[in-house]
């Protein structure tokens, strides 16, 4: 029995010393994005290997909820789909917090549909009606006569906000089935005839049994995929959007270290490989005026 | 000797005090939450009516027009799952519970209890993940519809998580029934099946019927499971097959992104407390049940 007791005490002591050790290194907390989370994953275990001793522990939770730990001080980074209202801001100025946005990576939505649709094209004014419920059978947009099922994200996902804010301009149809993440509505799209959804370009690049609709701002305008790497970048595809990472005043230190890595030429290969794309000059220029890297 | 007697006396009274200090924890920590959930809830309704949170169907706090505040439509999407559940368990569990007591061979019965244990502890995520990848897929192409996550889905999952309570207890009731009632039965010509079906059960009901209650409760509080299997639609469900978002999985999906201290916080608590009520009550009602029924018997 005493031995045991030896061994439990010294284990835990073990323990402890290791959670200091790694707090006492300046462990990074990332919380946020379901989108995000696998970018910023595969970002910080690079970066974890070219940098022993540094540790980052990354979740999801989507974006609102990583925002929220950000103004509540339980994360150092907050990775988000979406801006932040400026609700969030003045809410967080009030804690003595001040949010300092990174974009570290350009993403396009994509509009999917099961592959036996012979819908392929669509304009944001047709996909805003359909989401809103208000066009509800697959004849009207010159597909079959069948009513639609819409499959969408819950409202804690920042896809969610932002596909609503960029095509809806108002609010999802009640019957819109909200789904746990982006493969689960790339599955569900696959196995439903009717179905409709919504997820990041990532999710869609190497998917079978769908069709990424080709996407026009409006009528007569011409159509674009998210596919279609330059039709992102330039802006012709209408539904793209940056990936943020908030932090709480002008990056310092470790975090500073970090994020300067994922915009680093490795880390946005790395953007790539993942299926988003690199940030355009526009956004390097943003980041160093607003955040100083 | 004398002393070591005393000694003695002073150890009995300071475990004696320190289980009622444990009892003691769990009551205060029953009134802890209570009164967490009111107080935190109040505030809510400075802005939204009870009535329009009682009584509309429409919840969208992080609406693009306008948030509406009624619970209204997660309310009966919460009776319909736990109705449903109930509807396949309590025949189900009830059977099985007949059958162990009074028809198994000591062999299947030794092999059916454990088996139900382990049923009683997998976790409900896991239960969850069988709603999405399998029996979605089954009632989908059972009804013909574009996709399985439904009520129905949530009822079946919900009602397989509810069969050990209600098996275990009910089990135990009918038991608890003297045999003399049994024997005299039996000696009457009843066969086995007709004694558990005419005799043993309406003797036992008061237990099997607080078993079912206990299972209604385990299955009106579960979140995972219904988060993950239902579709979550916030519409008004129209019928089973129609896609529906609990008390539970709303509070599940919103409480994480909630700004605190905001309407829809203090919301999203008095959501928490209507449930607290409805649970409290279920169990109540099935504590009033098990009681009568142990006062009769004794």
């Amino acid at each position: 029995m005493r031995k045991y007791l030896k061994v439990i005490s010294f284990l835990t002591l073990a323990f402890f010393l290791c959670m200091t050790h790694a707090g006492a290194k300046g462990m990074i907390q990332i919380k946020g994005s379901d989108t995000l989370i696998n970018l910023v994953q595969r970002l910080s275990e690079v970066y974890m290997d070219k940098n022993p001793g540094k540790y980052i522990a990354v979740t999801g939770g989507g974006s609102g909820t990583g925002i929220a730990a950000l103004m509540n001080g339980k994360c150092d980074i907050a990775d988000a789909s979406r801006n932040m209202k400026p609700k969030e801001i003045t809410r967080a100025n009030a804690r003595g917090i001040t949010p300092k946005r990174v974009v570290i990576a350009l993403d396009g939505l994509s509009v999917i549909v099961n592959e036996n649709n012979p819908v392929d094209r669509l304009t944001m004014d047709k996909i805003g009606k359909i989401f809103r419920g208000e066009i509800t059978n697959w004849s009207e947009v010159g597909g079959d006569n069948k009513p639609i099922s819409l499959y969408g994200r819950q409202s804690n996902s920042g896809t969610f906000v932002l596909f609503r804010d960029m095509v809806l301009k108002g609010d999802y149809s009640p019957r819109m089935k909200r789904m746990n993440g982006n493969s689960q509505i790339v599955d569900s799209v696959k196995y439903d005839e009717t179905g409709i959804g919504y997820v990041g370009v990532g999710y869609v690049k190497e998917a079978e049994g769908i069709t990424v609709l080709q996407v026009a701002s409006r009528e007569g305008a011409s159509y674009a995929s998210p596919l279609n790497t330059e039709d992102v970048k330039t802006g012709r595809y209408p539904i793209s959007r940056p990936l943020n990472q908030y932090v709480n005043g002008t990056p310092s230190g470790a975090v500073r270290d970090f994020i300067a890595f994922e915009l680093s030429p490795e880390g946005q290969a790395i953007v790539e490989e993942e299926g988003f794309f690199r940030i355009p000059k526009e956004y390097v220029e943003f980041n160093r005026k607003n955040a100083g890297i | 000797m004398d002393r070591k007697t005393k000694h003695v006396n002073v150890k009995e009274k300071i475990i004696h005090g320190l289980f009622f200090l444990n009892g003691l924890l769990v009551v205060f920590v029953l009134l802890g939450i209570f009164a967490l959930l009111a107080f935190t809830s109040i505030p809510a309704f400075k802005e939204i009516s009870l009535k329009q949170f009682l009584f509309t169907s429409d919840w969208n706090p992080t609406s693009y027009v306008k948030e509406t505040y009624g619970i209204g439509a997660m309310l009966v999407s919460t009776v319909m799952v736990t109705a449903g559940a109930l509807l396949f368990s309590v025949p189900i569990g009830i059977g099985t519970a007949a059958y162990l007591s009074d028809v198994a061979s000591p062999g299947a019965r030794e092999i059916i209890k454990p088996v139900i244990e382990i049923l009683a502890g997998i976790p409900s995520v896991v239960i969850g993940f069988l709603g999405i990848v399998f029996v979605g897929p089954v009632i989908s192409k059972t009804f013909g519809l574009p996709n399985g996550l439904n009520a129905v889905n949530g009822s079946i999952l919900l009602g397989v998580m509810a069969l050990p309570t209600i098996i275990s207890l009910s089990e135990d009731a009918l038991n608890s029934v003297s045999r003399t009632y049994s024997e005299a039965s039996l000696a009457l010509g009843a066969t086995r099946w007709q004694t558990v079906i005419r005799v043993k059960i309406p003797a036992a009901l008061s237990g099997v019927l607080a078993a079912c209650m206990l299972g209604m409760g385990r299955a009106i509080g579960e979140t995972m499971t219904v988060l993950m299997a239902t579709g979550c639609a916030p519409a008004m469900p129209r019928s089973f097959l129609d896609s529906v978002r609990t008390m539970t999985s709303t509070i599940a999906i919103e409480l994480g992104e909630v700004p605190y201290y905001t309407t829809h916080y203090y919301a999203l608590f008095a959501v928490g407390l209507v449930l607290f009520i409805i649970t409290f009550c279920v169990n109540m009602t099935s504590d009033m049940i098990l009681h009568k029924y142990q006062g009769k018997r004794g």
